[in-house]
């Protein structure tokens, strides 16, 4: 792909997708998913946090000094956090509500630490902002496509509307949406992205940039695979 | 994947004949309780077993031909899958249930780990755990002839006690396989007579489980009350055909001693303090996940292993 922002939204949603290829950010991915309205959420205040957080650590990236980069970014983030949180308490209680406790711990998210470190404190604000985009948009679908799935079998709903009922022929599969259930959806589908070759840092197609060790597994020799 | 974080599971039967020989024994040794189930349970019993092994072999079979996996189909471990995990579930369950189970066991229990052999934990056992937990209503409701009673567990957590004499016959109600005290101990004295079964773990667990609800039970050494704890319930069955797993055990003979008195410990704290009647489906999978770490630090001889 040429156009080099565009490039990194590409990137963030399949090549890196935080959730099936980097597997970063696991304790919300694997806590909120019970349904598909939660992960979206989950996934849109995320992106806005991590967008907002990106562009101001690229803004900030010569001033902050490197011994203290980690609490700087932390205060960083904390702020759009809250925002954030106060936001979402303001303007959609119930969702406010059901994802409760995961939302103040937006804060300590491996993929928005994660992207500060690897590239908002190496890259320009726009290059960064889009890399938010990207990562943003990765985490929110992944969000999506598991909570649909989990509500689709373990409840048997999509969005909120009821698909099918419990009935003698058959009844949702309730250990779905239980913790054990996010496990088993998150493995089923990381495998199901492996074997259709998706185009993947994991599936062997390089971004063509330093991505460190998480990014092409089959073409970097390194010992850990 | 660094060495540290392989789990071996050590190739414990050695050719593909054997392995057959094994579980056309196991076969043998379920049918006592599979007729018991039969005559006791009537139709619907045959019915759930039968759809149970078929999800099995079709599970695997599909698997392997999707996977282009070598055939392993032919040696009947799904049929004793099957069969285990049939004796395992309630007489009136809805046919979905064992369908999604005998499929669960197969493929996520056994075949992602790499098929019969590698699998880490009893199958049967994490698909009725993973069935309990989906569908606690149809795996809870316990009916003979369509008329649901308590089972002998839940008459003794209500301070009651059951008649031990129907307890050993198997005329109460349960899970299919576990009613018959009798039918169980034939299949395992036949296990026992063949070598198909691992004899040190079921005894320890036995013993230490009888121990446990002795001391702990609140009725001291009452031999009804400890009747009652070890025929009720999939205790005797878990004994004889899970503990004894030729696969799921240490090999060696000290470890399978610390396996069964872990077995026999966790289900009489389950048993005593839980909220539930029955859990030993709980308590042996915890124990299963002991296993490596059994065998990381008690490896077997190479004496005891020719």
């Amino acid at each position: 792909m040429k156009n080099k922002h565009l490039d990194a939204i590409y990137n963030g949603l399949l090549r890196e997708n935080p959730i099936f290829v980097l597997m970063l950010g696991m304790c919300p991915t694997l806590a909120v998913t019970t349904s598909a309205i939660n992960g979206a959420g989950m996934g849109i205040s995320t992106t806005v946090v991590l967008i907002l957080s990106n562009m101001l650590i690229a803004a900030l990236r010569k001033i902050i000094p490197d011994g203290v980069r980690m609490p700087a970014y932390i205060v960083v983030v904390a702020t759009f956090v809250t925002l954030v949180d106060f936001i979402m308490e303001a303007f959609t209680y119930s969702l406010y509500q059901s994802l409760g406790l995961y939302i103040p711990l937006i804060v300590v998210n491996c993929i928005i630490l994660g992207r500060a470190e690897a590239y908002a404190s190496k890259n320009t604000v726009t290059m960064s902002a889009c890399d938010g985009i990207g990562m943003g948009l990765g985490f929110t679908v992944a969000l999506v496509i598991l909570g649909l799935v989990r509500e689709f079998l373990g409840a048997g709903t999509a969005f909120g509307i009821t698909i099918y009922e419990a009935s003698a022929v058959f009844e949702p599969i309730s250990i779905i949406t239980k913790a054990p259930g996010a496990f088993l959806v998150l493995a089923m589908l990381s495998a199901l992205q492996n074997k259709l070759k998706m185009k993947s840092a994991t599936n062997g197609v390089n971004g063509g940039e330093e991505k460190g060790c998480a990014s092409d597994c089959e073409s970097c020799g390194g010992e850990c695979h | 994947m660094s060495d540290s974080l392989r789990v071996k599971t050590s190739p414990r039967v050695k050719t593909a004949a054997q392995w057959s020989k094994l579980m056309f024994d196991m076969e043998i040794a379920l049918i006592p309780a599979v007729l018991f189930a039969a005559y006791h349970f009537g139709f619907s019993a045959i019915k759930v077993i039968t759809v149970s092994v078929l999800a099995c072999v079709l599970s695997e079979l599909v698997y392997d031909v999707c996977l282009k996996r070598e055939r392993g189909i032919t040696n009947g471990t799904a049929v004793v899958t099957g069969l285990l995990l049939g004796l395992t579930l309630p007489a009136d369950v809805a046919l979905y249930v064992p369908i999604l189970g005998g499929a669960f066991a197969t493929i996520v229990v056994v075949m992602l780990y790499g098929g019969y052999g590698q699998h880490f934990m009893l199958p049967a056992l994490a698909a009725r755990c993973f069935m309990q937990i989906s569908f606690a209503t149809p795996m809870t409701t316990f009916t003979v002839d369509g008329v649901s009673s308590a089972t002998p567990l839940a008459v003794l957590q209500a301070g009651n006690m059951p008649n031990l004499t129907d307890m050993a016959i198997g005329t109460v109600n349960g899970c299919l396989g576990e009613v018959s005290a009798i039918a169980i101990l034939i299949g395992f004295i036949y296990l026992v007579i063949r070598k198909a079964a691992k004899i040190v773990t079921p005894v320890v667990y036995v013993a230490v489980f009888v121990a446990f609800v002795g001391i702990f039970g609140g009725h001291g050494f009452d031999m009804n009350y400890i009747g009652a704890q070890v025929l009720g319930g999939g205790f005797l069955f878990a004994a004889a055909f899970y503990a004894s797993d030729l696969v799921i055990n240490p090999e060696n003979v000290l470890g399978q001693v610390i396996y069964g008195a872990l077995l026999g410990l966790l289900t009489g704290v389950f048993r005593t303090m839980g909220s539930t009647p029955e859990n030993v489906t709980y308590a042996i999978l915890v124990c299963n996940l002991l296993i490596p770490l059994i065998d990381k630090y008690l490896p077997v001889k190479e004496k005891e292993a020719a």
